[in-house]
């Protein structure tokens, strides 16, 4: 067990059987055991019986390590790592914003810089379709603000480890 | 045939002879199903007393215990019987029935969502929704419920499914990629802990409830005699050495003897197998074998560093890893060490007042004397601790007690599942007076199916345990403790029921009432002992104290 027990968020990718029920024991697990979650999300991966769930905790190594030991006990979990280090991190966010015509030029610029997209325009509004990691997203959701934000959906975060290490079935 | 036949015959297939439960509207095609059956049904008198006696079933005889509930209040019922099995990792297998899938999430007549409820108490559960899932659901019921660290598996089954027309094919293997239980234990820790052991000057085997789920009792004992190291046992690991062997230290904790509190507070190296850690064995873990390393053998990885700090981890099953670990270790004298346990254990023995008042602690002593085969379970609160304290179990799977949810009213139709597996034998449940109202309806049980199972009250006319905190720890403020019944008859009660009842009031009818009771063999007898009302349970270690700051009473 390691001595650094600072607390920190923790991104953990989980490989799950795709049955009902499943993220319903994910998060009852989280909740007996007082583990605090950030995020959450699922879908499926290249096989349609297995699912892949991307969870971000906040807490200190030996929570985190209970976490994932807790996680592995559960049966229809199949797999279970922690990627927090060296790994490509991504969300997606919509953000309706507010545009009038004087505003609306500035705010189709600022998208372009973060390589956002416009999805949709109407009179009075934006919708901004944007990808990145929490800090870009951030960025760009706080440079919103001042045209004011009307809707924001994000989807959680997703993540995938650089290079040769895969979390997958082996074949 | 019949998804109910199917079920029916599939328990067969695993081997099932006796099963305990209450029909009702959602199983009433299964129940069907049962009436050809050559499986014993036993009609508790309520679906939590069906799953204790399974779940006492199960630990007397270590096979997978079974109970079945209707749907809604019945498998509601059925809730506090799997949060006991869960928290002591005991193998059973509950299937309770559902509405049909047409009706579910609709509020139905006795719909409840079972599967959702039981999701955290249960090691696994199922609803299915799908004829072809019923039989591989069941297989793999069994097959998780006994295996690895063993727990509670509840499947719930839609009627129409039960009415319906199935396919009787039942699994030969089981599919289940993500459950792997890990039983060998690594080599290169194995023999860290043989290095340290080797080292060691002061060494203390913990033995928890691991040690008998896994039958390693044999490798334990040898492992102690070889080192050789005292034993302490947990609550749930009591039986996994017999106490009266040399290295027994009994049991440790709440309110372990003063000399394994001591000798596991003192020592240089803990070697747990098979247990937790609890707080009620641990104390306060900030001072828990200050001067020890320690060696965690146990088969559920997410024990290990849980509760407390480990030194050398070993993740397998208690008797693979105890084998291995008995090829490489060697005997080596401690003498210092081993004159040190003996003489705290004699300046500290566990000793209660002898007097002309009836003390359970006799009546305790009494029964291990009278009939030292007996299997004994208790009921939770002092009377679990006099028996813990005083019965000195012989063998494995013969004290069975709700060691982690501490359920009060267990004992009972814990010893009335503990009979069936061992009609033969005598079986005692120690119970307190509280306790036993908690599940007394079970008489009919007993004496419908000719259940001789012996009911021994320590009644003091309070829920003891808590008075005894609320006099030590609040002033003696008897806040809702008493339970004033001074008038009642449990001995009318029993007989009420067609049982046998006895008095006693005085320690020169203990002897004849025992005996007495162990001479009925078909009908269940109910000893109301009418103890010292005020005894307490010592030696007592406070809530949060560490094992070394102990309260003792006066002699």
């Amino acid at each position: 067990m390691s001595n650094n027990n600072k607390r920190s968020k923790y991104t953990i990718s989980v490989l799950v059987e795709n049955k009902p029920g499943v993220l319903a024991r994910v998060s009852s697990l989280f909740r007996r055991r007082n583990f605090n979650i950030e995020s959450l999300t699922v879908g499926t991966t290249d096989r349609e019986d297995i699912s892949r769930m991307t969870i971000v905790v906040n807490g200190d190594t030996k929570m985190v390590e209970q976490v994932m030991k807790q996680l592995n006990k559960l049966i229809e979990i199949i797999k279970v790592s922690d990627v927090t280090e060296n790994s490509v991190e991504r969300e997606l966010v919509l953000i309706k914003v507010k545009a009038t015509s004087e505003t609306r030029g500035e705010i189709v610029e600022l998208a372009n810089i973060f390589r956002g997209r416009v999805v949709d325009v109407s009179k009075d509004s934006l919708i901004i379709e944007l990808t990145g990691d929490e800090d870009k997203i951030r960025a760009f959701v706080n440079l919103m603000r001042q045209f004011g934000i009307r809707e924001l959906a994000r989807t959680g975060k997703v993540a995938m480890q650089r290079g040769e290490k895969i979390v997958a079935l082996n074949p | 045939m019949r998804g109910a036949d199917a079920i029916v015959k599939a328990l067969e297939e695993e081997g099932v002879k006796t099963i305990f439960g209450i029909p009702g509207g959602a199983i009433i095609e299964v129940y069907d199903a049962l009436y050809d059956s050559q499986i014993t049904h036993i009609l508790t008198r309520h679906e939590q007393a069906a799953v204790h006696a399974a779940d006492g079933y199960a630990r007397a005889s270590g096979k997978t215990g079974v109970a079945f509930t209707t749907s809604g209040p019945g498998a509601t019922n059925a809730v506090t019987g799997l949060a006991t099995a869960y928290m002591d990792s005991s193998p059973i297998v509950v299937l309770t029935g559902q509405v049909p899938r047409s009706l579910i999430g609709y509020d139905a007549f006795q719909e409840a969502d079972i599967t959702g409820i039981t999701m955290p108490i249960t090691k696994h559960n199922y609803i299915i929704h799908k004829p072809e899932e019923l039989l591989p659901s069941i297989k793999e019921a069994f097959y998780i419920a006994s295996t690895g660290r063993p727990g509670p598996v509840l499947i719930d089954v839609p009627k129409d499914i039960t009415a319906i027309d199935v396919e009787y094919n039942y699994p030969k293997k089981v599919n289940l990629p993500g459950y792997k239980p890990n039983l060998k234990g690594h080599p290169k820790q194995i023999k860290r802990a043989a290095q340290l052991i080797m080292e060691s000057e002061r060494p203390i085997i913990l033995a928890g409830g691991g040690v008998i789920l896994s039958n390693a009792s044999d490798e334990l004992v040898k492992l102690a005699e070889t080192i050789p190291a005292h034993v302490v046992t947990t609550l749930m690991g009591k039986g996994s050495i017999p106490e009266t062997h040399p290295l027994c230290l009994g049991f440790v904790g709440m309110h372990g003897s003063k000399y394994a509190n001591y000798a596991l507070t003192e020592c240089d190296l803990v070697i747990a197998v098979g247990t937790r850690f609890s707080d009620r064995t641990t104390g306060n873990v900030e001072s828990f074998a200050p001067y020890a390393k320690i060696i965690h053998i146990d088969v559920d990885p997410a024990e290990i560093g849980k509760n407390v700090r480990v030194d050398v981890p070993i993740v397998g099953d208690a008797k693979n890893v105890l084998s291995s670990l008995l090829k490489i270790i060697s005997y080596k004298k401690r003498k210092e060490w081993e004159d040190r346990i003996a003489s705290w254990r004699t300046k500290y023995p566990l000793r209660y007042r002898k007097d002309d008042k009836l003390r359970p602690q006799y009546i305790i002593e009494r029964i291990f004397e009278i009939e030292p085969d007996t299997i004994v379970t208790t009921e939770v609160g002092q009377n679990q601790m006099w028996a813990a304290q005083y019965f000195k179990t012989k063998y494995p799977r013969q004290f069975i007690s709700s060691g982690g949810l501490g359920t009060m009213g267990f004992g009972f139709p814990a010893a009335i599942g503990a009979q069936m597996a061992f009609p033969e034998k005598n079986v005692v449940d120690v119970a307190g007076d509280g306790s036993f109202l908690m599940n007394i309806q079970e008489l009919a049980t007993c004496v419908d199916f000719n259940i001789p199972v012996k009911i021994a009250i320590m009644n003091n006319q309070f829920l003891g345990m808590v008075r005894q905190w609320q006099e030590l720890f609040y002033k003696e403020r008897y806040s809702a403790t008493c339970l004033r019944c001074k008038e009642m008859r449990f001995d009318k009660i029993a007989e009420g029921f067609g049982g046998v009842g006895i008095v006693v009031e005085r320690p020169s009818e203990v002897d004849e009432a025992l005996k007495e009771a162990f001479e009925i063999r078909d009908r269940p007898v109910v000893i109301d002992f009418r103890v010292e009302r005020l005894e307490n349970v010592y030696p007592m270690v406070p809530a949060g104290a560490g094992l070394n700051q102990i309260i003792d009473g006066e002699y």
